[in-house]
């Protein structure tokens, strides 16, 4: 390194000592750099900005004190539905305080893993979906029943860790949103329990409640009522890794090392509806392989946290940005 | 008095105070409307400059805001291209004086009472001025559209080195009439839907509902017409440059032809998705897309052609390196050609790419990152248009030596780098994962942000420079009051 900064040093020099030449006082101000400084910068830069991001970088650990394994009523009713506020109705159903954990997806993966609900193949867990009716609807691909992936094991990104025996949790991220699932394995979570995933209208009216309100908490956002990008939170470093999930239930007026949070929680106690992780939801529309996303994320601007966005993937899709919860009937 | 009423004069009658105003009028909203979104809003700028401006900007409503912000933009930007079209070409005195008025009016009403109605809460006499601008510019075009007949012996083109009919009518403006009428038809594409639509702030962005299967025709009619406006747009500048360039010759006969039968086609197949032939529309597009590309490729051989041939008439034999010095020479010239060169890579070539692998590789990642490849490349297109127009009013105003090139060079510079960044974070997904993009991204966004930052440095310059000649009596202004850019054309 020391070569490399005194070789642009005696380049930068030389420059200025032929500029010296003709004028010394115009030397003192124009200084040309080398080409090949400028292009080495410009290579520096691109570099530092290609530098590997340390996916396992120090995380505050905070108990928030919601319980994931909490249930929300929902009564039955019309409610206000979308951007335009369309009238919708639905019936009474419960749903998740808190998006699935990794710690409880990874309970999951032991005991359906034990009794063969799912398998691990090449990396990845894999479980059976019954597939859906195909169209041939232009862009529409085929979903046949079969074997499809719930989690990939071999992605870094992945914070359900398997030593061969036992899925666990990556310490630190027990009580963060399961991420790095497909639709299908959250389909698969919900289905072990006899639950399912909720209806879009069914995941709206739960983060909306009766009014018109475009975030779950009311009608304006802030960066303490949320997760979602440069929010500075205490689990974002945007110079390095960016954004990363925060517990569930994170945004619930506690103070966290100094951090304060606004109480952020839907009409009917939800949290998370809004930021922190997008969330599959159940439906699946005619001529359409892929599946809707909703409640933006950690990676997404405000304006994805209206909880009339929509978002899609297809099926298979899983981020670090991405989860779920679930929901059933009464 | 009178030293008002000349500057009015100046900056509302004249071909140049006119683009200047219209250059000035975009230059602010774009500084002051950029602060509201992407990292100024991450920075806590946006905040700022809400309160300030006590502005009301309801979360329901940002769809509406935006389309009436893109609108307000565009209508300028089509004001200036009407300026140099009526500047340009022969047409009765009449016509260009009442298209002038009537677009002037139009885009000053619907920017500022369009902004208003958007972001300063619901005066619904505003809307209805912002409406009255818009069919002000509608009617500017219908004006402007007659004013062009090319059919008119008057207009009829004597002289063989450019494209003309046997019977002597000029191809050029008939490609230029082709033009203004399919802008004008194709605007009726946006007002039908907005009307329905646009019942106060009941709309949607179109890059929102790619991939829903099923459409209705007013949903279609709002995709045609975004992409068929700034198709336009680009046609009538390439055409706009072409004349300014003075374009003629064997490679002028074969584009002009090509340009009007392209804008054509092209408009059949924009038409055609609210008609039963939608499911073939796309291929009656590109079939269209074709020939209009294809004339401004010939319009760019012609002038790399000439500006060598001129660059280099005093040597005997020009080596590779004197002919690529006498093409970069001015870069105001240049430019123009190299922004639609360039525009192959951050526009055309992207949307051909995506067309190409769309379900192998863009349908499989969520419909928030195929928006953003839809809003980033179309946001280039829109903004390499406004370089061209900068390009060539950098030449109207006389710029000259050291400062033209650095203006020149500033502006191809400076936004090729920004276009080339948003290039690159468009198609990130490519080469990165999610999980580990985040040094990238900060990297594209410093350098979109330099370029775009500094590129409206300079245009700040220019304007506060155009602002203080304007205090003077025998100012640059004074000079300009009388030019027409008809006669200012490359010989």
């Amino acid at each position: 390194m020391k070569r490399v900064i005194s070789q642009i040093s005696h380049w930068t020099r030389t420059s200025a000592d032929e500029h010296g030449k003709k004028s010394l006082k115009s030397a003192s101000i124009r200084v040309h750099p080398h080409p090949v400084v400028v292009v080495l910068a410009i290579t520096l830069f691109f570099l530092a900005s290609c530098r590997p991001v340390d996916l396992n970088a120090p995380m505050p650990a905070f108990d928030t004190g919601v319980n994931p394994d909490a249930w929300a009523q929902i009564p039955a009713g019309e409610f206000y539905y979308g951007q335009h506020e369309d009238i919708e109705n639905t019936a009474a159903y419960e749903i998740m305080v808190t998006d699935v954990t990794v710690g409880q997806y990874a309970d999951f993966l032991n005991v359906a893993l034990a009794d063969g609900s799912v398998e691990l193949v090449d990396g990845k867990i894999v479980g059976y979906y019954p597939g859906d009716v195909f169209r041939g609807v232009k862009h529409e691909e085929k979903i046949e029943a079969g074997d499809w992936l719930f989690i990939p094991l071999d992605d870094p990104s992945q914070r359900v860790k398997f030593d061969g025996a036992t899925f666990i949790a990556q310490p630190g991220y027990e009580n963060h949103p399961m991420t790095m699932v497909s639709w299908f394995g959250a389909w698969g979570y919900c289905s072990y329990y006899g639950y399912r995933l909720p209806t879009e209208v069914e995941w709206e009216k739960a983060a909306r409640g009766s009014d018109t309100r475009p975030f779950p908490w009311g009608e304006e956002i802030a960066r303490e009522n949320a997760n979602f990008y440069a929010s500075r939170d205490p689990f974002e470093d945007m110079s390095s890794f960016g954004s990363r999930t925060t517990p569930v239930g994170f945004y619930n007026s506690n103070v966290y090392d100094g951090f304060r949070t606004l109480d952020s929680a839907s009409p009917y106690g939800l949290y998370d509806m809004a930021g922190n992780v997008w969330q599959w939801t159940g439906d699946v529309y005619e001529g359409m392989h892929v599946r809707f996303l909703r409640g933006g994320s950690k990676d997404t601007y405000e304006m994805d946290l209206r909880l009339w966005v929509r978002n899609n993937a297809t099926p298979t899709y899983v981020s670090p940005g991405v989860g779920f919860r679930c929901t059933k009937d009464q | 008095m009178q030293a008002i009423k000349d500057r009015f004069n100046f900056l509302f009658s004249s071909t140049k105070g006119l683009i200047l105003v219209a250059i000035a009028m975009i230059g602010l909203e774009t500084a002051l409307f950029g602060m509201l979104s992407g990292p100024m809003a991450e920075f806590g700028v946006r905040d700022v400059v809400v309160r300030a401006l006590k502005m009301d900007l309801v979360q329901a409503e940002r769809e509406g805001r935006i389309i009436i912000l893109y609108h307000s933009i565009a209508m300028a930007i089509i004001a200036i291209e009407t300026y140099m079209v009526t500047s340009l070409l022969k047409m009765r005195e009449f016509y260009k004086t009442a298209v002038r008025a009537l677009v002037t009016v139009g885009y000053l009403l619907a920017m500022i009472f369009g902004m208003g109605f958007a972001y300063w809460g619901h005066n619904w006499a505003f809307h209805g001025l912002y409406i009255t601008g818009l069919s002000l510019i509608f009617f500017a075009g219908v004006l402007l559209t007659i004013a062009l007949w090319p059919w008119n012996k008057e207009y009829y083109q004597p002289d063989n080195a450019y494209s003309r009919t046997k019977k002597g009518v000029d191809l050029e403006r008939m490609a230029f009439f082709a033009t203004a009428l399919t802008t004008v038809i194709s605007a009726l594409f946006g007002a039908v839907p907005g009307s329905y639509f646009g019942n106060g702030f009941e709309t949607f962005l179109a890059e929102n509902i790619i991939r829903y299967p099923h459409k209705t025709v007013m949903e279609y009619s709002v995709i045609g017409h975004l992409h068929i406006m700034l198709a336009l747009i680009g046609i009538m500048l390439t055409l706009i440059i072409g004349r300014w360039l003075n374009f003629k010759g064997i490679w002028h006969k074969i584009a002009m032809p090509l340009m009007i039968l392209g804008t054509i086609v092209l408009n059949l197949g924009v038409w055609g998705v609210v008609t039963p032939l939608e499911p073939i529309a796309h291929m009656i597009i590109y079939v269209g897309a074709t020939p209009s590309m294809l004339a401004a490729l010939f319009l760019l051989i012609w002038s790399w052609g000439k500006l060598m041939r001129e660059g280099t008439a005093h040597l005997e034999k020009p080596s590779f390196g004197q002919n690529i010095s006498a093409l970069t020479r001015d870069p105001l010239k240049f430019g123009p050609t190299w922004q639609m060169l360039f525009m192959n890579f951050t526009t055309s070539g992207i949307g051909i790419f995506m067309a190409v692998k769309l379900d192998e590789i863009f349908r499989v990642w969520p419909a928030r990152e195929e928006r953003i490849e839809l809003t980033g490349h179309w946001h280039v297109l829109s903004a390499i248009i406004a370089t061209i127009i900068l390009l060539y009013y950098g030449d109207i105003i006389g710029l000259k030596g050291r400062v033209r090139r650095w203006y020149g060079w500033g502006i191809l510079l400076l936004s090729d780098l920004a276009f080339a960044s948003v290039t690159i974070f468009e198609m990130k997904r490519l080469f990165i994962s999610e999980a580990e993009q985040q040094p990238l991204v900060n990297l594209l966004m410093y350098l979109m942000d330099f370029g775009l930052a500094m590129l409206l440095l300079l245009l700040a310059i220019v304007m506060v420079w155009r602002l203080v000649d304007l205090f003077k009596p025998k100012g640059r202004w004074a000079e300009e009051v009388d030019h027409e850019l008809a006669a200012e054309v490359s010989k």
